[in-house]
């Protein structure tokens, strides 16, 4: 098992009001898996993402990543799993704007300490595999939405995570760029890379194979049959 | 640590104005202290200059007795002071640095006289065969001592303009016959110092501290000086080094060797070295006491410009809330954000104190125009005011790297 979260519960202090935002949630996500969590703005999944990212630590509860008990670890350490075992994208790329793209791709190798000579050769290698290989030196501003967070995908690729951490990704481009990404989150889900993806779109999050609904801060899974009822 | 270097770069290029503006404290605290520096070191070089003279580099080591020359005029010879033999001019040119050793004799005397004018206060040098070449002095008219003129006694003479100009008033006065202690002596040249050396002189201090009273010198063979003086009388020694910073050391040498010879019953007759660097060092201390305090006051001004940094830095750190809450997201950690912030806060006061030293040198170049001031650039000054300048940068960018490493990534991703 890639993710276990067993009884999360997430509380925000709000001036004097404790806001509970997640409550008991359980999630298991296996090596290898495609899975959406949708939800309305406000369900609590954007707390959960930070979660599941390391970003954010839960009240209370267990986060095993990778069976290493992240609640566990130092600041230090989870620097290292996020630079190691997550890849990041979001709705808004979150591209340095006067960084090239493969300036931008490279950027999680230099924190990894790999040599000049080779973060070149692997942001290059992972521009081609989201098929930018010949815009690598393309600056933000120059790309279209679909290509920017091609860019994105890259460098959250190019270290080889075993996660691909996504939030709306989608959210912020037309549907013929989107339709794009999917088709390259199903390759690259194809090619062994676990998936968990956040979004509020129902056609989007079909394309994963699994899908959590998260509202006011509860979880729960959709059967595939009870989809295909509705649908029929 | 390139890379930061790198976006550091990018990072002040792309807001060109505002790195400007924050750099302007910077620039002109560095400036100022270069342009300061400059002119002292100006000034400095100038009292060395005009206290030691130019390309000499002769030090005279000379017979005292407490703290004045020793006097064989009213003194007589004395007892326990042995005569300089070519064991001990040996001895002295194994000093390190020391190209040359001369000995001479030297007495004020008022008995010299062309016709019925006197050299009065002039001195009397009884100078051996190589004392010319040691000084640097050249011929400028008739001939200079032959070494006939030392084995056979030759009773001639040489002058300096300044004697020339006192006896001879214009006359030519080569081939006359001089009287030294009534002695005849026949004029066969003029000597004068191959470099002509006048001191800078810009104000009255500079004129009572610098200008001689050129009384005159007359030369003669120094075989000769029994003749007109006594036998036995002690000698002076004159040393010639390599470079201007030798002379205070062999000086301190020659007279150590010297004195060890020495049996006197009087502690105080003792060589000694004429120390100019050490006369020069006492002046340019005084000058340089007053214009620290304008280096201090321009200190003050890099501590504002730091600040002006740290002001700017936090500024910069709450626009770019974003690319950290990503950095972060994507693995940085705090350190490298850390990094990432000193190098460019350094970088930038570093650019400012580069961009300082260049702006001080032009200062000082200008200053030395208007005012006709001498200034010199110290390259250890400049390098150390862009040195001092990054140490700016790091302490006054302390504060902003460290809100910007410790910033929640979660807020800092929210923002948008």
């Amino acid at each position: 098992m890639i993710l276990d979260l067993k009884h999360i519960f997430k509380d925000y202090q709000q001036d004097k009001l404790v806001v509970p935002v997640l409550k008991d949630i359980n999630l298991q996500v296996e090596e290898g898996e495609y899975v959406a969590i949708m939800g309305p703005s406000g369900s609590g999944k954007t707390t959960l993402m930070n979660i599941i990212g390391c970003l954010d630590k839960p009240t209370t509860g267990e986060f095993y990543l990778e069976g290493n008990d992240i609640l566990k670890l130092k600041d230090r350490e989870l620097s290292g799993v996020r630079l190691n075992s997550i890849g990041f994208v979001f709705q808004s790329f979150h591209l340095m704007p006067r960084e090239s793209a493969l300036e931008n791709v490279a950027l999680p190798l230099s924190y990894a300490g790999v040599k000049k000579k080779e973060r070149k050769e692997r942001a290059l290698r992972a521009l081609e595999r989201v098929g930018l290989g010949e815009r690598a030196t393309f600056m933000p501003t120059q790309l279209s939405g679909g290509q920017k967070q091609r860019v994105a995908i890259a460098r959250a690729m190019v270290n080889n995570p075993k996660i691909l951490l996504a939030d709306e990704p989608t959210g912020a481009l037309d549907s013929k760029s989107g339709a794009q990404i999917m088709e390259l989150f199903q390759r690259l889900n194809e090619e062994g890379v676990t998936i968990v993806m956040i979004t509020h779109d129902a056609n989007i999050a079909n394309h994963a194979k699994r899908i959590y609904h998260i509202i006011d801060g509860e979880i729960s899974e959709e059967t595939r049959e009870e989809e295909h009822h509705e649908e029929v | 640590m390139l890379e930061n270097i790198r976006l550091s770069f990018k990072g002040i290029w792309s807001h060109k104005m505002r790195s400007f503006l924050t750099m302007l404290g910077i620039i002109i605290g560095i400036a100022a202290i270069i342009a300061i520096v400059s002119t002292i070191k100006g000034t400095n070089e100038q009292i060395k200059e005009n206290i030691v003279g130019s390309g000499d580099n002769t030090v005279d080591i000379a017979l005292y007795q407490g703290d004045w020359m020793y006097e064989m005029g009213y003194e007589g010879i004395p007892a326990g002071v042995p005569v300089i033999n070519d064991d001990i001019v040996e001895e002295l040119k194994d000093i390190p640095n020391v190209k040359n050793v001369s000995l001479y004799l030297s007495r004020q005397d008022y008995a010299v006289y062309y016709l019925n004018t006197a050299l009065s206060g002039g001195y009397v040098m009884g100078v051996d065969e190589n004392y010319f070449s040691t000084c640097n002095f050249i011929i400028q008219k008739g001939r200079g001592f032959t070494k006939e003129d030392y084995t056979k006694y030759h009773k001639v003479a040489l002058l300096d303009p300044d004697s020339e100009e006192a006896l001879f008033q214009g006359e030519d006065a080569i081939g006359k016959t001089i009287e030294i202690k009534s002695e005849p002596y026949i004029v066969i040249g003029i000597v004068d110092k191959a470099q002509e050396f006048e001191p800078v002189i810009n104000s009255l201090e500079d004129y009572y501290t610098y200008a001689e009273d050129s009384t005159g010198k007359v030369y003669i063979p120094d075989s000769t000086w029994p003749i007109v003086y006594q036998f036995d009388e002690p000698q002076n020694v004159v040393l010639q080094v390599e470079s201007t910073d030798d002379m205070t050391n062999a000086g301190k040498d020659g007279a150590a060797i010297l004195n060890a010879y020495l049996q006197v019953s009087d502690e105080t007759i003792k060589y000694r070295a004429e120390d100019l660097l050490e006369q020069a060092k006492k002046i340019q201390q005084l000058s340089e006491s007053t214009n620290s305090m304008l280096i201090w006051i321009a200190g003050i001004s890099l501590i504002v410009g730091g600040i002006g940094v740290m002001n700017i830095m936090l500024v910069s750190v709450t626009e770019r809330t974003q690319e950290i809450g990503l950095k972060k997201a994507i693995g940085a950690r705090k350190s490298n954000i850390l990094g990432q912030f000193l190098t460019e806060a350094a970088v930038l006061t570093s650019l400012g104190g580069i961009f300082g030293v260049l702006t001080g040198i032009g200062l000082a170049e200008i200053i030395s125009k208007v005012t006709d001031m001498p200034v010199a650039i110290s390259v250890p000054a400049a390098v150390a005011s862009v040195a001092f300048s990054m140490i700016i940068g790091v302490v006054f960018g302390m504060l902003p790297s460290y809100k910007a490493a410790n910033l929640d990534p979660i807020e800092a991703l929210r923002r948008e």
